[in-house]
């Protein structure tokens, strides 16, 4: 039984369709990968699972229960959490404080009024996570003045604070050096071997190739091949979608 | 909170308390409780828009409301005149922050920018029905109960209640900053739906906080309207005071706590104050005007954060000559 199943999901926007018929399912404890030419609709099957774009057919599900058309917040709260493409954190927030807003998930509407911003617990849980990635020592700077790749840090770490069981990273190697991405591949690795679930999309094949259990290729909005990294590899549908594409990944995916 | 910091809270505290000790003029004590009014009104207003990032237009509403509470339960009450009639401030507050709730709920579903507007139609709506409704006494006003108290010292009860409505908005505002659903205004005024995507319910959290900054301004107007006695529909429900308290908070430090109380204090009392010496209420528009370009050109962040900055920026060079001295003479020693 999949822990997240995607299944027969469109979504247009105006004339262009985003997703067409699109089918996915991600195995409990595994490590997916979700990778495709630009524009072959890769965000919008994220931004569907989270609920952040309806679905104009088809249905979600996590586990047994069906959350197709939730809102972000109740996907989250069950448990899904995500990252995005380009980094979204609280800029005029302190790093710290960017952690505590993810705590606040489990909590009555009248409670969050009178408790003060966070216990001793949250706190402390807060900074292992940030020194679980890495930026533990600018937990009191103002967010804003970190760099690109110290953000990409950053999100992860909150979306860690919620414990999610499946974890959705939308690019976590984009636009950051090797070594860091080699952390973040380190970090994806330790959390997988603590029993989360990622779905990831990457245009970093290196990244992919080696990280993965298991890779679907999307094309104009649909899935087209899904299976082990070296069988997508060398299907020859999958050269033809980068080709038609006119996407210059073609190498990558073909030299890997 | 620094040493420096709280020595100025409570410098400012004790000059507001002995304010009408000290000025004994009648005339000087109206306008420490016009300035007091805005005062709670603007801190209370960047209580929800300061902190969420949502503009809201459409406050007069909450004066009004407010406003005529007091007149319209005092006169159907028959009630005495006198301090007795201080009791309907919450009141006029707590009718305030629930005609809130059907106005945020609507007004809330937009984002942004269209929140704007949505609240500045909104408010005219109640303008237009105050002026043309039967039981608003529509363009003549009511009359509110006569309090006869001696005129040397009738200004001073309204001035400490007043105070008492800064004090209370400020501490609401500081504990609201300090909790949770403060930090969750504040994550949704840098990317609501990312804060959305991290659980926080950006809906109602944005209904309670507006709701919740129309009680003070609903209690100011109420006081407004037990102050001069008697009220019109066009001057509770004035677009005029939307602009005021936003242009206070702006001046002051939008979002800060300090800062709409240092904006309305300058604004109100130049304002009333030019009126007073220059019999002419129009003047003070044109010398804004020039102030806000100051402002805009120089200090764009409020004066507040402007003071902050320059405060902490000497303190972080003074640290840096000591370390870089004792360094030197580190170096000198070896």
């Amino acid at each position: 039984m999949p822990i997240l199943s995607v299944s027969g999901v469109s979504r247009a926007f105006g004339g262009v369709q985003a997703l067409q018929d699109c089918s996915l399912e991600v195995a409990e404890g595994s490590i997916a990968g979700l990778i495709g030419p630009n524009g072959s609709g890769k965000t919008t099957l994220f931004n569907v699972v989270t609920g952040y774009v309806r679905a104009d057919q088809g249905t979600v599900r996590f586990r047994e229960k069906e959350i197709t058309g939730l809102k972000p917040n109740q996907v989250f709260a069950l448990g899904i959490g995500r990252t995005f493409q380009l980094t979204r954190i609280f800029e005029r927030l302190s790093v710290l404080e960017n952690m505590l807003v993810a705590t606040q998930r489990r909590e009555g509407w009248l409670r969050g009024l009178t408790r003060s911003k966070s216990s001793p617990e949250e706190v402390s849980t807060a900074l292992e996570l940030l020194d679980f990635v890495g930026i533990a020592g600018l937990a009191e700077l103002q967010a804003g003045a970190l760099s690109y790749g110290q953000r990409k840090l950053l999100e992860l770490a909150y979306v860690l604070v919620a414990d999610p069981q499946v974890i959705l990273l939308d690019e976590p190697a984009g636009g950051v050096n090797l070594t860091l991405i080699n952390r973040i591949a380190e970090k994806i690795r330790a959390l997988n071997a603590q029993g989360k679930t990622f779905l990831i999309v990457e245009h970093n094949m290196e990244f992919v190739m080696s990280l993965c259990d298991r890779v679907t290729v999307m094309h104009q909005g649909s899935d087209l091949v899904s299976g082990a990294p070296e069988e997508v590899r060398r299907d020859p549908r999958v050269l033809d979608a980068y080709l038609g594409g006119g996407d210059d990944e073609l190498e990558e995916v073909a030299g890997g | 909170m620094g040493h420096w910091s709280r020595a100025v809270w409570v410098l400012g505290l004790v000059a507001l308390a002995l304010f009408p000790v000290v000025v004994t003029s009648p005339a000087y004590v109206a306008i420490g409780v016009f300035t007091l009014i805005y005062m709670a009104c603007a801190s209370s207003w960047n209580m929800f828009s300061g902190y969420t990032g949502y503009i809201a237009l459409g406050s007069a509403v909450s004066y009004g409301v407010g406003a005529y509470t007091m007149a319209l339960v005092s006169i159907h009450a028959n009630m005495a005149p006198g301090a007795a009639m201080f009791w309907l401030v919450p009141l006029g507050g707590l009718v305030a922050s629930l005609v809130a709730l059907p106005i945020g709920a609507i007004a809330l579903r937009v984002r942004r920018h269209t929140f704007v507007v949505i609240t500045i139609a909104i408010f005219f709506v109640f303008q237009l029905t105050a002026i043309n409704a039967g039981f608003t006494g529509s363009t003549s006003g009511l009359i509110l109960p006569f309090i006869s108290w001696n005129e040397s010292y009738y200004n001073v009860p309204f001035y400490y209640v007043a105070l008492g409505l800064v004090i209370f908005a400020t501490i609401l505002s500081a504990l609201v900053r300090r909790s949770r659903f403060g930090l969750q205004m504040l994550a949704i005024r840098d990317d609501e739906d990312r804060a959305l995507g991290l659980g926080v319910r950006t809906t109602s959290v944005k209904l309670t906080g507006f709701a919740l900054a129309q009680f003070t301004i609903g209690m100011a107007g109420a006081l407004y309207a037990m102050f001069v006695g008697q009220i019109f529909p066009q001057f509770v429900f004035d677009p005029l005071f939307d602009v005021s308290i936003a242009l206070m908070a702006f001046l002051g430090g939008l979002g800060t706590l300090a800062g709409p109380l240092l904006g309305a204090l300058i604004l109100e009392s130049f304002q009333q104050w030019l009126t007073l010496t220059f019999s002419n209420s129009s003047l003070y528009l044109i010398l804004f005007g020039a102030l806000f370009l100051l402002v805009i050109l120089f200090m764009p962040q409020g004066i507040v954060v402007f003071i902050r900055d320059r405060v902490t920026r000497r303190a972080a060079r003074e640290k840096a000559a000591v370390a870089a001295a004792e360094t030197t003479l580190a170096g000198s020693r070896a």
